[in-house]
């Protein structure tokens, strides 16, 4: 018996391992295997100067492997995550290991299927984005049901089905959606040389959670619906999106159950040397959520973009601005501008600018005593200043080697509304930074950053100092130093030196840091963590193959 | 052992039709939109057999600017050099999206420029962080991909495409 055993064993072995040569025989596209991963971790000392939070674990780390596969038509993958325990500054119900996201899906004659978790975006996102973002932890994937299908040119249709993560679990409530896109120029051979170019669409997605409230007769069912429209024509572009949601009473809305509704509408200009854009939004009881009571960063459906710049410069980001959900108004403009060379302003080789406006205010609202909480006139903008900046950034090459950027922002910044913590009032702050970039040779080089904050509340003034040197393409090296020399308390006076160094090889990435990292908000998109003061080693591993 | 058995099968097989792929990764068909809105596949995308350059970039990413500035400045050498046509590719959302045209014009960078808004082709191409830069050659194989930038940089990059026009 063990005899054939081991004969049937060997002869499987052998069918597969030549199989593998009469699929490539038959298929030469067989598919390809690829994947990435990450590793953050962080081992914590104490520190109570700076009033760094303990770490009785030591050592923190988040990390990921994605594994995909894909042919012509098939496609795979699988993810898996690991919390051991998650990083300070990240939401610690994200514990323990397992697989966070895994899917299968085909694409064929236009038609194409996921099944599994899937990221998906209506529009702008305002009834529906599901996306990922490893830097702030976030991850509302949907687990279901995908099918997108154009029928003719010019037509794309999509439609969906599914429960949402919640870390390693689901959260309570049923998510089904669906969407159309027409693109006007493209649905026949006579419209396609039409000089205006017209996109429309339109968006509805509704959840259903049970109600089991015993006080609140609380809607089970909670629909929205968006409508969409892109004009372009040459160097113009005009766009608008409007969202309407039914009552949704919820945590973020104290359990109101008045309608919302967003609307965002943008401008552009732009030619060869000159960019000029404009936006405008209103968002006013926008929260959407799969589960009404749900806190944090986590289950919520829609993406309701802040109307403000990302800022990369650490001083610049020292107050950034977090999407208020329950109402706001906001208008951005935004100029890109090469000045010529040889100009007065331009100098020989000619200096690029940009300039940044932007300001937002609540809605004007009227309390009205019932269960749907107030009342928003339309138009109206709200009295309370949330938020105001201007930011101008000139670049100008000095010389062949020599690069120089400069940059001035004015702030105002609604710290008890925008951080939720009161007692800040409005914060107002001047930001100076001035960056040189020298290239020494062709393999060389070498950067310096001088930043200043010059604020009176909070934590007062700062100053900052940054060195790095790398060696292309491989090598970089870099400390930098964040001093709070403005603290109204003396024994805050800190500073916050920390260094690091890293090593590239085509898709391979290690950096190794040391030192104190301040407390701040790290935000993408409007969306916040907080980031707690911390010491320690600071190590982290990227690779994609 | 029944179970076992199936599980080396499986074990081989899976390893064997690793060895049986192509070797080198090809790049995928996912849809992106060019900065007017229109969906476009990326199987579309074609420089007639001549290398491709994919370059991965955000309009918040300082060294993702910074590097294609630099090709920016160095791309009409490059092409009639070699022929390379570069597709810079945004992986900016909806908050930035309005914002990309003004940029690129503004900074008058002379190659296409897409928007993987919803992040398919980057979750496609296993893009971790940004700037990451693909070559690719003439059967659109993955030759060469790069993850950080650095100022001379792209002097190793062309150094790439220009090994793969001269190997022909």
């Amino acid at each position: 018996m063990k005899y054939t055993r081991s004969w049937i064993f060997l002869l499987i072995l052998l069918i597969t391992y030549l199989s593998g040569f009469i699929v490539k025989a038959q298929n030469p596209s067989i598919g390809n295997i690829s994947g990435n991963f990450q590793l953050d971790g962080q081992y914590y000392q104490p520190d109570a100067s700076i009033h760094a939070l303990p770490v009785p674990q030591k050592i923190l780390s988040n990390s990921f492997f994605n594994l995909n596969y894909q042919t012509e038509i098939l496609s795979a993958g699988i993810r898996y995550e690991s919390y051991l325990d998650a990083l300070k500054g990240y939401d610690q119900r994200n514990k323990g290991n397992g697989i966070a996201y895994r899917y299968l899906g085909f694409h064929k004659d236009g038609l194409e299927i996921t099944a599994g978790n899937f990221y998906e975006q209506f529009g702008s996102g305002l009834t529906l984005r599901t996306y990922e973002d490893w830097s702030l932890g976030y991850d509302n994937s949907l687990d279901g049901i995908r099918a997108k299908y154009s029928p003719m040119k010019g037509i794309y249709l999509k439609g969906l089905i599914g429960r949402q993560r919640l870390f390693f679990d689901y959260g309570p409530g049923i998510v089904r959606g669906g969407d159309f896109e027409i693109h006007v120029s493209e649905l026949h051979e006579g419209l396609s040389t039409m000089k205006t170019k017209y996109i429309l669409g339109g968006s509805f997605v509704s959840k259903y959670q049970a109600d089991a409230d015993p006080i609140y007769k609380l809607p089970e069912n909670v629909g929205a619906f968006s409508g969409r429209l892109q004009i372009n024509r040459g160097n113009f572009s005009l766009g608008g999106e409007y969202a309407y949601k039914v009552n949704d009473p919820s945590t973020v809305n104290n359990y109101i159950y008045k309608e919302g509704q967003a609307l965002l509408v943008s401008a552009s200009y732009s030619k060869k040397g000159l960019g000029i854009s404009l936006s405008a939004k209103r968002m006013d009881n926008m929260s959407f959520r799969s589960d009404r009571s749900s806190s944090g960063n986590v289950l919520m459906l829609n993406y309701l973009p802040a109307l403000t710049k990302q800022n990369t410069y650490q001083l610049a980001n020292f107050y950034p601005y977090a999407s208020q959900p329950n109402g706001e108004m906001g208008l951005q403009a935004e100029l890109e501008y090469k000045i010529k060379a040889g100009s007065l302003l331009g100098g020989s080789n000619g200096t690029q600018l940009s300039i940044h406006l932007s300001g937002i205010n609540s809605i004007d609202t009227v309390s009205t005593n019932t269960e749907y909480g107030y009342h928003s006139d339309f138009l109206k903008v709200g009295k309370k200043i949330y938020y105001r900046e201007l930011n101008i950034l000139a670049t100008r090459k000095l010389s062949k080697s020599l690069r120089l950027h400069l940059s001035y922002m004015y702030l105002i910044f609604n710290k008890d509304v925008i951080q939720g913590v009161p007692g800040f009032g409005i914060i107002h702050a001047q930001t100076g930074i001035a960056e040189i970039k020298w290239q020494i040779n062709p393999r060389n080089s070498m950067r310096t950053e001088w930043q200043h904050m010059y604020t009176v509340k909070d934590k007062g003034s700062w100053a900052m100092g940054l060195i790095e040197y790398s060696v292309s393409p491989h090598y970089y090296i870099n400390v930098f130093d964040n001093y709070n020399y403005g603290n109204a308390i003396k024994s805050d006076r800190l500073h916050y030196f920390s260094a690091s160094a890293g090593y590239t090889k085509n898709t391979n990435r290690i950096s190794l840091g040391y030192g104190r990292q301040r407390e701040g908000i790290l935000c993408v998109g409007g969306i916040c963590r907080n980031v707690p003061a911390s010491n320690g080693f600071i190590i982290n591993i990227s690779s994609s193959f | 052992m029944g179970r076992k058995i199936i599980f080396v099968a499986w074990l081989v097989f899976s390893s064997s039709l690793a060895n049986a792929q192509s070797e080198k990764k090809k790049l995928p068909d996912v849809q992106v939109n060019s900065l007017e809105g229109v969906k476009t596949q990326t199987s579309t995308w074609n420089n007639q057999e001549k290398p491709i350059l994919i370059s991965f970039w955000a309009t918040w990413c300082k060294p993702c600017v910074e590097e294609l500035d630099a090709i920016s400045e160095v791309y009409e050498n490059w092409k009639q050099e070699t022929g390379v046509r570069v597709y810079a590719v945004s992986i900016d959302d909806s908050r930035n999206t309005s914002k990309i045209k003004p940029l690129v014009n503004g900074k008058e960078w002379p190659f296409e420029v897409f928007n993987d808004l919803n992040g398919d082709l980057r979750r496609a191409m296993n893009v971790n962080n940004v700037p990451h830069t693909f070559l690719l050659n003439s059967k659109r194989e993955i030759v060469y991909e790069h993850n950080s930038y650095s100022p001379g940089d792209e002097e190793e990059v062309f150094e790439q495409i220009k090994k793969l026009t001269q190997v022909k």
